[in-house]
């Protein structure tokens, strides 16, 4: 009686209760599968998360204006942030607040904030004003261009827009005020088409900008947000045509690197506060969004939900597994009557716990084989907005428990049913 | 002389304890050439199937000892004990214990193929034992498309494949047909002039007639142990079940 013959027995087994056998590949298969798919989704749902915060910015701090209420205000940021929009989404529209002596900033707050003797780990700080749905046309084609940003050049490399042609706007252009705009993809797409849109004169709001550069497609348009609908300006030049000469909507401050981030929020914090007046217990009035502490807040989120989503797989599993224990009970039990024939006919015990093992572990593993394949094919999908990442760990963890659950369930039930004298088993009905 | 191919020695049985306490053998004796065909008869409750449990080693007694072709059944462990009861004991019981779902031809291989048989040899031999039985025509049906003589006679043709020293069958045709019967009643004359040693266990006088040797069994104990025909000769009904 070698391995093979054991095995064409286990097979010769199976083959004789086709149905069962079937369903309890599927139910192994489903519990395979789940695990791994919704740890895929959880954990693509939390990569995704964390793309979209650094494609905010590296190393960056938001200040925005807020009420004093401030527990409003770290909601509203989280949402522009799952909008991936840019970070003038949640903050522009809050920046006036019910508060009086709540003051807005200003320009002056920037320049403040640039000031190197009072904020030493700032490196570069990008004033912002947005301007929302504002119409652009380009000979006959118009587009209602989501945001329109006005800013300083800096804002470029704080917020991680990267032009893909054409240029930036300078300096100098700032200075000058000139009506010139950086656009990103899909504004370009609609007013231009296939037409090279560089050097080409648009209106915005009814004022002509001259397009000079097209921001690289940031690609993460989850959400409501389309990140790659927005034009980007020199801040007088939008000031003065748009949305005038009134508080900014936020202020992007640049650390000089990781390490400093930490160190610039509380610079700016002790600057805004000296000129807001903001003493002792007084709320401010102003908040920071800072992009490492947000990151960790959201991953430390996304845990969670990751961890729940496993917890939920892991209770189909468990089902999957209760499964296979009552149909391995079930199996060898109606059996035991087959166990003392096959002993009175002088079967070594050994053979027949290794027909009942590898019935066991054919069943669960072939389940489980085709649960990994269904749940990577699975994870091939973009499932409900978020694109899964297979986590290696619950494909062997899956795979690991169904075998291990089939095996006990399958061999412990079969040992016993072999230790009994023939003469027991046979009676057995 | 070679050793006889059972010896049993004041074997008894008891079952439960206290008063539930049953005594099924209360020692019995019994010892058993090579080429005999022996009867146990007994009424239910005698005590015939207990006795027969413990010859084809499917039970243990409670004390005595017992001989299988010289070998002390007692002795052996478990692995032992299953390579006994496949070389050396051919069982047949009542109610067939075929394997369902399994062709007459994969039943009668499966003690070949656990004896450790190789597969071409055991085919061979399968197919030849089913042929002696008279199902060559039947070899790949089930047991539920077999009729209850059919499934007797696969069952005979299982207990033979091996060779064993000795056949043991438990009440072969209790379940079955007048017809059925004397097929199966047929074949155990023709092994028994073959040169088989059978024991088999029945309450019917016409079954116990084709033996050499009846034993009666009451309470027990052995009553009666009578000789119907020479060990070496052919058994009694013989000539009228040939003609």
């Amino acid at each position: 009686m070698n391995a093979l013959e054991v095995l064409r027995f286990a097979a010769r087994g199976l083959a004789a209760n086709k149905m069962r056998s079937v369903l309890t590949t599927l139910g192994i298969l489903i519990g395979v599968a789940a695990v791994i798919l919704l740890t895929a989704v959880g954990e693509g749902s939390s990569r995704a998360i964390t793309a979209d915060i650094q494609a905010l910015g590296a190393n960056t701090l938001t200040v925005s204006s807020s009420t004093a209420g401030g527990g409003g205000g770290g909601g509203g940021g989280f949402r522009a942030l799952l909008g991936g929009g840019p970070p003038g989404g949640g903050g522009g529209q809050q920046n006036s607040g019910p508060r009086t002596q709540a003051r807005p900033l200003t320009l002056d707050d920037a320049r403040a904030l640039a000031d190197k003797a009072d904020a030493p780990s700032v490196r570069s700080v990008s004033p912002v004003v947005t301007a929302q749905q504002q119409a652009a046309v380009y000979e006959g084609a118009s587009h209602t261009i989501q945001q329109l940003v006005g800013t300083y050049p800096a804002y470029f490399e704080a917020s991680n827009k990267p032009v893909a042609k054409g240029g930036y706007f300078t300096a100098d252009d700032v200075l000058a005020a000139r009506k010139i705009v950086v656009i990103g993809q899909t504004v370009a797409e609609n007013l231009f088409g296939t037409v090279d849109p560089i050097d080409k004169r648009i209106t915005i709001g009814g004022v002509p900008f001259t397009v000079v550069g097209v921001l690289k497609e940031a690609g993460s348009s989850s959400g409501f947000q389309d990140a790659d609908d927005v034009a980007i300006a020199p801040l007088p030049a939008v000031q003065q045509s748009l949305t005038g000469f009134g508080p900014l909507g936020q202020v992007i401050v640049q650390a000089t690197s990781a390490a400093t981030v930490d160190a610039a929020q509380r610079e700016i914090t002790a600057v805004l506060n000296q000129r807001h007046g903001i003493t002792g217990d007084q709320s401010a009035d102003y908040r920071i969004l800072n992009q490492a502490t947000l990151q960790e807040t959201v991953t430390a989120a996304t845990g969670t939900f990751t961890v729940l989503l496993a917890a939920v797989a892991a209770i189909s599993l468990l089902v999957g597994g209760i499964g296979i224990t009552n149909i391995m009970l079930v199996t060898v039990t109606e059996r035991t009557r087959e166990i003392g024939i096959r002993k009175a006919i002088g079967a070594p015990k050994g053979a027949i716990l290794g027909q009942f093992l590898a019935e066991a572990t054919m069943l669960s593993l072939v389940g489980g084989l085709l649960g990994v394949a269904l749940g990577v094919l699975g994870s091939q999908f973009t499932i409900a907005g978020v694109r899964p990442v297979v986590v290696p760990a619950s494909v062997a963890l899956a795979l690991g428990v169904s075998v291990a659950i089939g095996l006990f369930f399958g061999g412990y039930p079969a040992g016993r049913a072999a230790r009994l004298r023939p003469i027991e088993a046979l009676r057995h009905e | 002389m070679t050793a006889p191919v059972l010896a049993v020695h004041e074997v008894t049985k008891e079952y439960g304890a206290g008063d539930a306490r049953v005594r099924a053998l209360r020692g019995v004796s019994l010892t058993v050439d090579r080429g005999d065909y022996v009867a146990i008869m007994g009424a239910s409750g005698s005590g015939k199937s207990t006795l027969m449990n413990i010859l084809g080693c499917l039970d243990v007694p409670t004390s005595g000892t017992y001989l299988v072709d010289g070998t002390d059944v007692g002795a052996l462990d478990e692995r032992r004990l299953a390579i006994l009861r496949n070389r050396k004991i051919g069982f047949v019981f009542q109610s067939f214990n075929l394997i369902p779902r399994m062709s007459a031809l994969a039943n009668v291989e499966l003690p070949l193929a656990y004896g450790g048989v190789r597969a071409g040899e055991r085919r061979r031999r399968a197919l030849a034992a089913l042929e002696r039985v008279g199902l060559s025509e039947r070899v790949h049906h089930e047991p539920s498309e077999l009729s209850g003589g059919q499934q007797q006679r696969v069952a005979i043709a299982r207990a033979l494949v091996t060779a064993p020293a000795l056949l043991l069958a438990d009440e072969p045709t209790g379940n079955l047909d007048t017809d059925s019967t004397r097929d199966v009643l047929t074949i155990l004359d023709h092994l028994s002039v073959g040169g088989r040693t059978i024991v088999l266990i029945t309450h019917e006088d016409d079954v116990a007639e084709h033996a050499k040797r009846v034993i009666r069994l009451v309470d027990g104990r052995i009553v009666e142990d009578r000789r119907n025909a020479p060990v070496d000769g052919p058994p009694p009904r013989r000539a009228g079940v040939g003609a």
